[in-house]
């Protein structure tokens, strides 16, 4: 049994203990939004947060993060409304949206160390992040609008 | 003439031997019944706990393969380059541990590396530095010892070759290599550093990993915390040929040491970690500051700091060239930036706990890419390391030419030293030495 805690609550899989944390969040604990893209670590739809770092969960054996705090797409914010799901939505990112939720992750951490990114910064962070789509532009826009949606949260504490 | 001389000479040798046989031989010490736990105050049961934890008895007297095993009990599998080792049990088992020890059995083995049976321990046990320790931490790692739960667990035999399994070698060994006594203050210091250096010296035995052996396997005396390869993994020299471009200060190695990572270091990984993580955060927070505070006067911190500053600036740039600059065109700079850069990534003026800036870290400083490797293939968990987050293993996602490209393309980036060598192989090498291949998801 290995015990973590998934958005905000105690959960435990009976898994082998290789096994990736994404198998554990979709195949056991019925989280399917965070998803399977290369398996190799190298295009970040399987984003989700590990003590609040935006890290590749299909090579995470899931046995290193034992105790760990998880968040998911699921648990990002409980009506779905992070400033980065609200620029999403509002700048209508998507095309055909199976990358989003790991884009979303990795941007949501992204603004923790960058309150103010600019193109660059945002390019280096995503930069793991891919999108076949190309919405790349997009996406970008939506981070800097998030930004500033979070500054303004901030300012008006 | 020649007659005489020759008898004279095997009169020598015999007189030898037999001085060194006397030297060598070591008398059993009666057994004892186990001592009640109530014989033990609980004042002394905690002094020894930390005298226990100082040591990290349990690191290597608790039984790592085949399952795991009930702490202290041993049969820890040890690979040496001479055969492979078992720990001993050190619960108070009567038969299988020691159990039917007396204190003076106890304060004998770790002073002179001698059994209660009177057999020479081999010295994976470094009773080298537990010689340096006082009566009275012995005396309470005794108390502490004898009030654990008792496993009645053997440990499996030793694989080590004749004739290095006759113990007698291990007595030839002593007289070569070791000298025994408690650790002396020295009196041109003052007392925190003193404790430190009894601490590393002694109880912590720092040096058994970080201080290269010679071919039998005795600590290099001219060469102490030169670093040395431990278990597949590099100890970094802990002097001051350590090569991280900012010092390991008082302050970064009492975070690196008391919470498992160092804000301009990064994170214990490894072999190293469970001593942060185990041992050193459940002791008094004086003996770490002790540590810490004898080791920055070890790699010299004082006089090298000036060029701090410098190095960090230097390193934020570098990482920043990444996020940014025209690195993004190279081949390798796009293979780092999708496998690493996510997470790697920095800009002025100080790096994020939790985003360790490999510019900084000894990893790619090294004279080879063994830990940066090693950290590839295992990702660090969250216990390891900086607490709560975790580095996924990328064992199944980057090829040996991959690792080879990374490693290559940071060292040319990152540092100001030559190129590592033969890189493809050396990865190859280390992941050879993974014990447990996690799952390959894509599969």
């Amino acid at each position: 049994m290995i015990k973590f805690k998934l958005n905000g609550r105690d959960v435990s899989v009976d898994v082998p203990e290789d096994t990736p944390l994404l198998w554990a969040l979709r195949d056991e604990l019925d989280q399917t939004g965070t998803k399977f893209g290369c398996g190799v670590g190298q295009c970040g739809a399987c984003t989700v947060h590990v003590g609040g770092r935006a890290t590749r969960s299909c090579i995470t054996p899931v046995s290193s993060i034992e105790g760990a705090e998880i968040t998911t797409i699921e648990g990002l914010h409980p009506e779905g409304e992070h400033p980065v799901q609200v620029a999403w939505r509002d700048i209508q990112v998507p095309q055909c949206g199976y990358c989003q939720s790991g884009q979303i992750m990795q941007a949501a951490s992204l603004l923790k160390d960058y309150p103010d990114p600019t193109d660059e910064e945002i390019d280096g962070v995503m930069g793991g992040s891919l999108c076949r789509c190309m919405t790349y532009i997009r996406i970008r826009k939506a981070i800097k609008k998030a930004a500033a949606a979070l500054r303004e949260e901030k300012s008006n504490g | 003439m020649i007659k005489r001389l020759l008898a004279g000479a095997v009169g020598a040798g015999v007189l030898g031997g037999l001085g060194f046989l006397y030297y060598a031989w070591y008398p059993p010490i009666a057994t004892i019944e186990p001592p009640k736990a109530s014989s033990f105050s609980a004042e002394q049961i905690e002094r020894g706990r930390i005298v226990a934890a100082e040591g990290y008895c349990a690191e290597c007297h608790t039984r790592t393969d085949n399952g795991g095993g009930p702490e202290l009990a041993g049969d820890y599998k040890m690979e040496t380059p001479f055969g492979a080792i078992y720990s001993s049990n050190i619960t108070p088992d009567p038969e299988m541990g020691i159990g039917a020890w007396s204190e003076e059995a106890l304060r004998r083995s770790l002073r002179y590396g001698v059994s209660r049976q009177g057999v020479h321990l081999i010295p994976a046990f470094p009773y080298d530095h537990f010689t340096k320790m006082t009566d009275q931490d012995i005396s309470d790692l005794y108390a502490f010892l004898m009030t654990r739960p008792a496993v009645h667990m053997a440990r499996r035999p030793n694989e080590l070759p004749f004739p290095l399994s006759l113990r007698i070698f291990q007595a030839g060994w002593k007289l070569m290599f070791f000298t025994p006594g408690v650790y002396k203050p020295d009196p041109s210091h003052d007392a925190l550093w003193n404790r430190g250096a009894y601490l590393a010296e002694g109880n912590a035995h720092c040096g058994a990993c970080h201080t290269p052996r010679n071919l039998m396997g005795a600590e290099k005396k001219g060469s102490m915390y030169d670093g040395a390869v431990v278990d597949a993994w590099i100890a970094p020299p802990l002097n001051d040929k350590n090569p991280t471009p900012t010092t390991w200060t008082e302050d970064e190695l009492y975070q690196y040491l008391r919470f498992g990572v160092a804000p301009l270091h990064g994170p214990a990984g490894g072999p190293m970690s469970p001593i942060p993580h185990r041992f050193l955060s459940q002791v008094p927070e004086y003996d770490v500051h002790a540590l810490a505070h004898y080791f920055a006067d070890v790699d010299h911190a004082a006089e090298r700091q000036g060029h701090d500053k410098a190095a960090l600036a230097h390193a934020m740039e570098e990482s920043k060239k990444d996020l940014i600059g025209p690195n993004t065109l190279d081949a390798d700079a796009r293979l780092y930036q999708g496998a690493c850069g996510a997470c790697h990534y920095n800009a002025a003026p100080m790096p994020v706990l939790g985003r360790p800036e490999l510019a900084l870290n000894n990893a790619l400083w090294l004279d080879e890419p063994t830990n940066l490797y090693q950290v590839m293939l295992h990702g660090l968990t969250a216990e390891e390391g900086q607490s709560g987050i975790a580095m996924p293993s990328f064992y199944n996602a980057l090829s040996d030419t991959d690792m080879a490209r990374i490693a290559a393309y940071l060292r040319r980036t990152r540092t100001t030293l030559p190129p590592w060598t033969d890189l493809e192989k050396k990865a190859a090498d280390i992941r050879k030495t993974v014990k447990t291949i996690p799952v390959n998801s894509s599969h």
